[in-house]
């Protein structure tokens, strides 16, 4: 009986038009939500503003700036849905960052220096999983311990001091990761920003990975029960992270040409933000790339947008936790009615 | 004489001292319901844990239709088609249907990239066929924590099921469900015996599992004290011998 199953044809359940534009909402009402919060905000600095925002240059702006911690947000999105969280990615974005600038300075070979510091970033990301898989240390204390090292690592080594980048101006890879296409009009960034998400997408959602790390966010025990490898799966999230806030980190200083023993510090609570703006249910099992990818937009246009229409710098941190409240709530609202 | 399905030999667990499992001999044939009873802390879910390899016995051996075991683990103990359905464990809430029954067994092209189209339509088959869902609000999108007590013990055994399973272990399989959803359940309960495999069913409930149930073990402390078949003893003298270990450790 059971094996008849298996060739058996299905029946095709039809539905109307209005029953799956209906199925549609509510299968991406979280989605759907998040759009119309970024919606809302662009209508109002359009209406505000309509000569800032009505012109090309702000886009150019946001496609310049936002994508250092779209990716973070974008990669971090898988530790969160897995049930963990990372607080050192900064720290390992600037760690990592400096390990690329010095072997480009010390060898001259910029790919070497690259490279290496996608390595390094694994390593730091591996060791992030280490502790949380086989010590047992839960991942916030984990990772802020990580956080302080690997921080305090780059100041010991770089003696509190940046490390200029002007000399890989025109180097094939300067172009390939922060150059600008067509015409000078978009920053290469965006481009990375777009293949990563499109990447993580497939990954979270068209791969065996993605159900895995969601499986076991949502409820370990089960997954272990099923003979998911936990271990392993933890152990390849915070890796992924590693890699792509080294990448990120990569990408930011050659944006400016500097590397500054700073860098990261700051994209701490916007990448955290953007992911649960995003839809990324802080307990874990679920959440959306996509979301993320419009949280971190939203949270990346704000700053700006709020000095367009003509408040002061001050109202920046008023209006982020007011989008997040509003966001959330909508999400509360929406999974209470699942 | 056919080799049981099961066999565990003397098997003994402690965890920091304290001794769960004391020399346990547990056989379960072929075609086999089995009711695994006892009070809280009686070592019914150790001992389940340690056949589904999730614990490593401290002493003891298990044969798996007469073949010895040798380093039982959860891999091991599934490619052997042994399937767990536990109320609240064997599923991923968040998830939807399709995703459930295809947990740890995702149907991939070469580079674990999912066949998603394949997986629904295989669902949908289970859902109509097998678990005799006829309802159109549950579809292969569905996500599980909407759905009853009883139709997620359906969905975790269709899945067993599907995988050909030879043993699926069902642990407090009617524990807070209506007496609707309670007789779902042991209607899935009766299909497994019907597809030729065994069960083992962990409960506190014995009225409700009494009906579909082969054979009984009692468990107190570690031990197994009583083996009893169905035809050898009625309902109130099995619920009598369970007070009885209760009180006094012991059957006499």
């Amino acid at each position: 009986m059971v094996k008849n199953l298996r060739v058996q044809e299905i029946t095709e359940v039809e539905l109307s038009l209005k029953q799956k534009i209906v199925e549609f909402t509510r299968r991406f009402s979280i989605q759907l939500s998040i759009v119309g919060v970024l919606l809302l905000l662009f209508s109002i600095f359009i209406i505000r503003n309509p000569g800032v925002f009505f012109s090309p240059t702000i886009y150019r702006a946001f496609m310049s700036s936002i994508p250092f911690s779209a990716i973070i947000a974008l990669s971090l999105t898988f530790v969160i849905i897995n049930g963990e969280i990372d607080l050192s990615f900064p720290s390992v974005m600037g760690f990592g960052g400096w390990v690329f600038a010095s072997i480009y300075l010390a060898t001259g070979n910029i790919y070497l220096g690259f490279v290496i510091s996608l390595i390094a970033g694994a390593c730091m990301g591996a060791v992030n999983g280490l502790l949380v898989t086989k010590i047992g240390i839960p991942s916030l204390v984990a990772t802020i311990a990580t956080s302080f090292f690997w921080r305090g690592a780059l100041m010991v080594l770089a003696a509190g001091k940046g490390i200029p980048l002007v000399i890989t101006r025109g180097t094939v890879l300067f172009n390939i990761l922060v150059g600008r296409i067509p015409w000078g009009q978009i920053p290469m960034q965006t481009i990375w920003t777009i293949i990563i998400a499109v990447f993580l997408w497939f990954l979270l959602n068209r791969h065996r990975f993605g159900l895995h790390v969601s499986y076991i966010g949502d409820n370990i025990e089960s997954s272990k029960m099923m003979g998911i490898n936990v271990e392993k799966v933890k152990i390849l999230v915070f890796v992924q992270l590693g890699i792509f806030a080294v990448f990120s980190g990569i990408l930011a200083s050659l944006e400016v040409v500097y590397l500054w023993p700073t860098l990261g510090e700051g994209y701490l609570i916007k990448a955290i933000a953007a992911v649960f703006i995003g839809g990324t249910l802080i307990y874990g099992g679920t959440g959306t790339i996509f979301g993320t990818l419009i949280g971190a937009i939203i949270i990346g246009c704000l700053e700006a947008g709020i000095i367009a229409i003509g408040f002061t710098g001050f109202w920046t941190q008023l209006l982020y936790g007011f989008v997040m409240i509003i966001a959330l709530s909508i999400y509360a609202y929406l999974r209470r009615r699942r | 004489m056919t080799d049981p399905l099961i066999k565990m030999v003397n098997i003994n667990k402690t965890f920091d001292g304290v001794v769960a499992l004391n020399d346990v001999n547990f056989e379960i044939g072929h075609n086999e319901i089995i009711g695994l009873i006892g009070d809280n802390g009686a070592g019914k879910s150790t001992l389940i844990k340690v056949l589904m390899g999730v614990h490593r016995p401290n002493k003891g051996m298990i044969y798996f239709k007469g073949k010895k075991m040798e380093n039982w683990s959860v891999e091991i103990a599934r490619r052997s088609g042994i399937e767990p359905v536990y109320q609240e464990r064997a599923l991923v809430d968040k998830q939807c249907l399709w995703k459930n029954i295809f947990m740890g067994r995702e149907i991939t092209h070469n580079l674990g990239f999912l066949k998603v189209q394949e997986s629904r339509e295989k669902t949908e088959n289970l859902m109509r066929k097998l678990m005799g869902f006829t309802s159109k609000s549950i579809t292969p999108e569905s996500i599980v924590k909407n759905m009853s007590g009883g139709e997620k013990q359906g969905v975790a055994i269709a899945r067993a099921l599907y995988f050909q399973a030879e043993l699926i272990i069902l642990d407090e399989p009617t524990t807070a469900l209506s007496i609707s959803e309670t007789r779902k359940v042991l209607n899935f309960i009766k299909m497994i015996k019907e597809e030729g495999k065994s069960a083992v069913v962990i409960s506190h409930t014995i009225y409700q599992i009494y009906p579909v149930v082969d054979r009984f073990v009692i468990m107190d402390r570690g031990r197994i004290v009583g083996e009893f078949k169905k035809e050898e003893v009625s309902m109130d003298e099995l619920i009598g011998k369970l007070h009885m270990v209760a009180d006094t450790g012991h059957i006499s």
